[in-house]
């Protein structure tokens, strides 16, 4: 392979400190949030195939598509949280969702 | 600059820019449009480094399921999100410096790593020779890591539970069957037996 895997580690470096920085830079849109959420999960998930593909084994890919099973999960679950609370209280500011306790 | 640098190049540059984007895009359909992007180009380079079925699992899972799941909501939600945006500016030194610490952190790491001697030899599940990668995979997936398999199918069963218990919305004032009232049922509260006499009524 003639990409070495650092620059694979770097991309997926870049790409997870964007989803972080894209949580505390949007932190009243709770859309955005669950986006950048799927961003982190996407870098840790090239992080695992890069490993995989250069150390010659599968289990890294095995653990991908575990962690997009999880992503899936938790978008849906967050989605549907989402809705929920929408039609509860006509809004999603993430100001108002502190009324939400115990 | 050959052809698989290229490559890694364009599909690199093309995912951090719709990935900045996705975080900055003022509509949120659109962030959701660049999410998508995003998700192309990181399966292009699962492409690049051999993992075709990761690949395409990665456009049919989140390109068909998550991101549409995604648009739908933006859209079924009839929300103001520009004013959503104003913390953007606020948040932005916060942002900046916190995510500079994390990338400078993670290239400290990036560049004084190298592989352990041992790590190589320490596979457990080779690559093997002259096969395909779905098929590799799905040898290691049902054998060695079944149960995993079987608990991320429960996962997914819970995630599929909760959403339906969540958004299942009952609105009052509908008749319904209710099906365990009319299995209760029995004849006594059911029909009445009357006598009539004849040329009487009841």
């Amino acid at each position: 392979m003639t990409v070495p895997l650092t620059q694979y580690l770097l991309v997926a470096a870049i790409l997870f400190t964007i989803g972080i920085a894209g949580i505390i830079l949007n932190r009243k849109n709770i859309i955005i949030i669950l986006m950048s959420v799927e961003l982190i999960l996407l870098s840790v998930n090239i992080n695992l195939v890069a490993f995989s593909a250069y150390l010659g084994d599968l289990t890294g890919q095995v653990f991908a598509l575990f962690i997009l099973t999880v992503a899936a999960a938790e978008a849906a679950i967050g989605l549907a949280i989402l809705v929920t609370f929408y039609r509860n209280r006509g809004s999603i500011a993430v100001e108002d969702i502190h009324l939400m306790k115990g | 600059m050959d052809v698989p640098a290229f490559f890694f190049t364009l599909f690199s540059t093309v995912m951090i820019v719709s990935a900045i984007l996705v975080i900055a895009a003022r509509n949120p359909v659109h962030s959701v449009l660049f999410l998508i992007l995003a998700f192309c180009n990181a399966a292009g380079l699962f492409v690049m480094l051999g993992a075709e079925f990761l690949a395409m699992i990665l456009v049919v899972v989140y390109v068909g399921a998550i991101a549409v799941l995604f648009l739908f909501v933006v859209m079924m939600l009839d929300v103001d999100f520009t004013e959503f945006k104003q913390g953007f500016l606020q948040y932005l030194p916060i942002g900046a410096l916190i995510g500079a610490v994390v990338l400078v952190e993670l290239f400290l790491v990036l560049g004084n790593w190298v592989a352990g001697s041992g790590s190589v030899a320490a596979v457990t599940t080779p690559v093997p020779p002259g096969m395909t990668n779905t098929m590799a995979l799905g040898r290691v997936l049902y054998t060695q890591y079944a149960y995993l398999f079987q608990g991320a199918a429960l996962v997914l069963l819970t995630a599929m539970i909760g959403a339906i218990v969540l958004t299942l919305h009952h609105k009052v004032g509908v008749k319904r069957q209710n099906i365990a009232e009319q299995n209760a049922r029995t004849p006594a509260d059911a029909i009445e037996i009357h006598k009539v006499a004849s040329g009487k009524g009841l």
